[in-house]
Formats: C-alpha cells, structure tokens, sequence
C-alpha cells in the first residue's frame, strides 16, 4: 500500500496469512515433503512398561486428579513442593518435535521435556511437567493423545501456567508490585471453588493451557486452570511461591511434608538455563 | 465428529459465519449479533484447525453468567428469529486452511440450514480504480440461493463483488476475469465450494484495513439487518459485548506524565 509520502509498503493483517490465492497444484515431491514434515511434528507418547501394557490390553489409565505444569516456575513448584517427596514413578514422557526443540546429536534435554510421573500409593494421582515448547498445530493432538489413555469419569484436572504480565490487560495501571499473582478460569464441570479470583474480561488463555480447558469444556470435565502473571521472565523464587494457595486444592496425602527451603528452591530454578545474560 | 452439541439441534435456521478476515470484523460484526439478541449457546466446534484459547463469557452483562467458559468455536441460536450463528474467535492454522473449509462446509449441508451468510471483509488497498468508488460493501451469492433471494438483492441494490482481470492492464482475451478477496481467510474458498456443493450461501464483504474496526463491524451488521430484519424495532441499538475493552492494551501509567 502507498503512503503519504509516495513509498510502497507491505500490509500486514492481524488476522489473515498473506496466502496463496489460487491453491497451487503440489507436485508429488512437495507433497511428499509436506507429509514428511506433518509426521516430524507429530506427537508421541512414551509410557512405561506396566503403563504400555495397559494401554495395549485397550484399558485406560485410572485417574481421579490430573495436574499439569506448564512453563518453568509451574513445574519448579511442582516439583519441590510435590514431587520432592521422592513417592513418584516416572510413568511416560510426550515427545513433540517443532521449530522451537533444539537440535542435536541424540536426545536434547527439551525434547524429553513433558515428563509424567504417577504416584505410588494413590496411582490414581497423574502429574505432567511441560518446560518445552508445543506449537500451535500440535496443541490440540498432544491433549487428544494424553485425554484418550485417561478414563474420564471422575477425572478432575489442575493446570498451573506461568505468563508474562505484560499479557494482562487491566483498566487500572497494574505496578509491578502487584506481580506475581493467580487468575483462575474453569469448565462449566468445575464444581469446587477456585483459590483465585476468575480471568477478567478481556483476558483470554492460550496455548497448552487452553487447548486443555477446551478439551475438558467439551468433554464435561471438571478442570481448573491457575495462570500466574509475573514481572519475571525467567525461573523466579517468588513466582514459585505464589502457587502455594493450590496446595490446598491437592490433597494432602500427595505432598510433601514440609515446605522445601530456599536451598531446594534454588536447585530446581537453576536447572533452567540462562538464555542470555544481556539484561541480567 | 467436531461439532458438540450442548442442546437442541438446530434444523432450517438461518446461518450467519464470520471468515477470520482483515481487521477481524466478520467476527465483531457476529459479536454484536449474539450479543444484542442475547443468542444462547447451543454447541461447540471442537475442531483441531483453530488456535486454542479459552476466556470466560464475552457476552456476561450481569455477575451470574461472567464465570462460563468459552471456546474458540461455538455456535448460538435465536430461536425466535430462526437465527444461528458460527463465531470464531481464533485464527485458522495456516496448514489447516484447505481442512476448516471442508470441515465447515460438510457440517453445514449435515445441519440442513435453510441459507448461510458469510460475513467478511477485503484489504482496501487492493482495490481497483472502480471500486475505490462508492459503497465499500459487496456481496456474492450461490446460485442456489439466487433463486429464492434473487427480488430481495434487487431491492436492497446491492453491488455484487467484482470480477478482477488475472493480469491488470494487459490486454489478454483468453484470461477470464477471475473471483478476487484479498485478506479474506477462506472467504473465496467457502464460497467456491459451495457453489460446487449446491449449497445456499451469501458472502457480505466489506474493504477495510487494519486498525480500529469497530466502526466496519457495525457498518457490516447494520447492512446485514437491511436483509435479515434482525434488529426492527426503531430504536433498538446494537449492544456492544464486555470483551470489547482495552482493545488498545492496559491502562497509561500515571508516572509517564
């Protein structure tokens, strides 16, 4: 498009691609390379040994609680305030390959990194640490894979997500002193009461937490989503910590049985690395 | 498979679809539609095509229904008016394009709806010399719609959407003037396929550009209700849904003063 001053710049719409106008005629190399990516992308669920054979014998897995981390500080919570208490078993990891994984020789850290873990009293108790990144094209299949080895009935799902606060939209200037904090969005299912008060308009979710919630809304599952807004981009003490009110939502029995001290904390948060130190 | 119904089926109704298209406003014009006629909702499209994301009601006007989750597809119904709607708030995957389109077109010949309007919108810098003249709307009709609609197009005098020559300015008799919507999403290819497909379908398009599109949205659904007489009374206004605020971000921080 022209502007006042006579140069010709590209218009970009928030909504539509720049697409193909007609839809061209794939020869059978692009089509095959087109196929080739879609199975590269594709996601695959690894389970366990007794897990796989259960899946096999065309029986779900029993689950009453199902609660998934998504983001670094969400998994870091997890893992020292539950998991710390050392009564897990690793049950199976979800391996998606996108554009975001890091390439190299052998297995990458952030491919392996959707890892589920059961516990070992009350295997009914699934838990999913998600610290990779999955596209937008496999949200929807990673969380019709995971739903379809879970039996449903009874099945309550806990998502805790980190998000940046800059996503936040207020009326009223938000001062960094108010971050890191929760907000709550459930399915219509979702009888209990959230720990937080409920997304206001008008924030929406996205991503893995979304494609979850959705497939629950549908599906009639009671499902609850925890996003916490934080100032801090990068694995942050404080930000772990503001998930602490759902550990009342998690049943006792699964946690751990003292909070973890600062030492604790501070192992799991430097197992993220440092993308850069240009603001440090 | 994709579509979930809460309750009651719909059958004959008249459909209304927003196209994801430029500056969005397809869906705000449907958002003013459900919104104004309070539409209740009545299933969802649970389909793998869309983005997903999830907020809680747009539409909520009192504290009881603010907390009800909403999904990117969902269809609501009027059924005093015989009136459904397909709103979309995600845009489609881009590899997914080609699928949503078949996907979309084969739940609608399922539900049996008596016609289907597509509501979308065209990028307003590729408009030839002719129409940057007079009215920005147009509209596209299936045959077999045309035949049912054909007195009532005459009377609103509607400018149908121009056939574009393949090469502007060259003279070449053998390219045929071919269908051309810019910024559209799969607009085109709706409308294409449903010619194809016999199917009873109207495109109402308006040329835009990005930015605030609030006033397209009313300008596309005021020219809507010239037809479909959704709105009658003379001094019902059009109601603007809660999730229509901070369209421009958060709240200026008093310290940059």
């Amino acid at each position: 498009m022209a502007t006042f001053f006579g140069e010709v710049l590209s218009v970009y719409s928030r909504a539509v691609e720049e697409e193909d106008e007609e839809e061209l005629d794939e020869n059978e190399e692009d089509e095959q390379i087109r196929r080739e990516l879609e199975e590269k992308r594709a996601v695959h669920l690894h389970w366990s040994p007794d897990v796989t054979e259960l899946l096999r014998s065309g029986n779900k897995l029993q689950c009453s609680s199902f609660i998934l981390a998504v983001g670094h500080n969400a998994a870091s919570f997890l893992s020292a305030y539950v998991l710390a208490s050392a009564n897990w078993d690793a049950a199976g990891r979800a391996l998606a390959w996108n554009e975001r994984s890091r390439s190299g020789a052998g297995r990458s850290g952030e491919e392996s990194a959707c890892v589920f873990y059961r516990h070992k009293d009350e295997p009914s108790v699934l838990i999913c640490n998600v610290t990779c990144h999955i596209a937008e094209d496999q949200l929807f299949e990673w969380t019709e894979k995971v739903f379809d080895c879970l039996q449903s009935r009874e099945l309550a799902v806990t998502v805790l997500s980190d998000r940046s606060v800059a996503d936040y939209k207020t009326p009223d200037y938000l001062c960094s002193s108010s971050a890191p904090f929760l907000r709550s969005l459930h399915s219509s299912a979702f009888a209990d009461r959230p720990v937080c008060p409920s997304l206001e308009q008008p924030n929406i979710i996205t991503g893995l937490p979304a494609a979850v919630l959705n497939h629950c809304q549908v599906h009639r599952i009671a499902a609850v989503v925890y996003q916490c807004y934080s100032d801090v981009a990068g694995p942050d003490s404080v930000t772990v910590e503001s998930y602490k009110p759902v550990l009342n939502k998690l049943g006792r029995s699964i946690q751990v049985n003292s909070p973890p001290s600062t030492d604790v904390l501070r192992k799991f948060l430097r197992s993220a690395e440092i993308q850069s130190n240009l603001y440090i | 498979p994709y579509y979930t119904s809460i309750c009651t089926p719909i059958v004959d109704d008249c459909l209304n679809v927003p196209a994801v298209a430029v500056g969005n406003v397809g869906q705000l014009a449907v958002d003013l539609v459900v919104s104004t006629l309070n539409m209740s909702r009545v299933g969802y499209f649970h389909t793998d095509c869309l983005i997903p994301m999830a907020g809680n009601n747009p539409y909520a006007s009192c504290k009881d229904d603010t907390e009800e989750l909403h999904t990117p597809a969902e269809v609501y119904t009027a059924a005093e008016l015989k009136l459904a709607v397909l709103q979309i708030r995600a845009p489609i995957l881009q590899t997914r394009s080609k699928r949503f389109r078949q996907q979309l077109v084969s739940w609608i010949k399922a539900s049996g709806f008596s016609r289907t309007v597509v509501l979308s919108s065209s990028h307003a810098y590729q408009r030839d010399d002719q129409q940057l003249q007079g009215t920005p709307l147009r509209y596209l009709i299936t045959p077999s719609l045309l035949t049912t609609s054909a007195d009532a197009l005459k009377e609103l005098s509607w400018r149908e959407m121009e056939r574009m020559p393949a090469f502007p300015g060259v003279k070449d008799a053998d390219a045929e003037p071919r269908l051309c919507i810019p910024g559209g999403g799969i607009t085109k290819g709706l409308y294409t396929d449903s010619c194809a497909e016999d199917l009873p379908l109207a495109v109402l398009l308006l040329f835009c550009s990005e930015g605030d599109n609030i006033p397209d949205a009313f300008a596309l659904v005021n020219h809507l209700n010239d037809w479909l007489h959704l709105l009658d009374e003379p001094n019902r206004k059009w109601k603007v849904p809660s999730s229509w605020s901070l369209l421009f971000g958060s709240g200026i921080p008093p310290a940059l003063f």
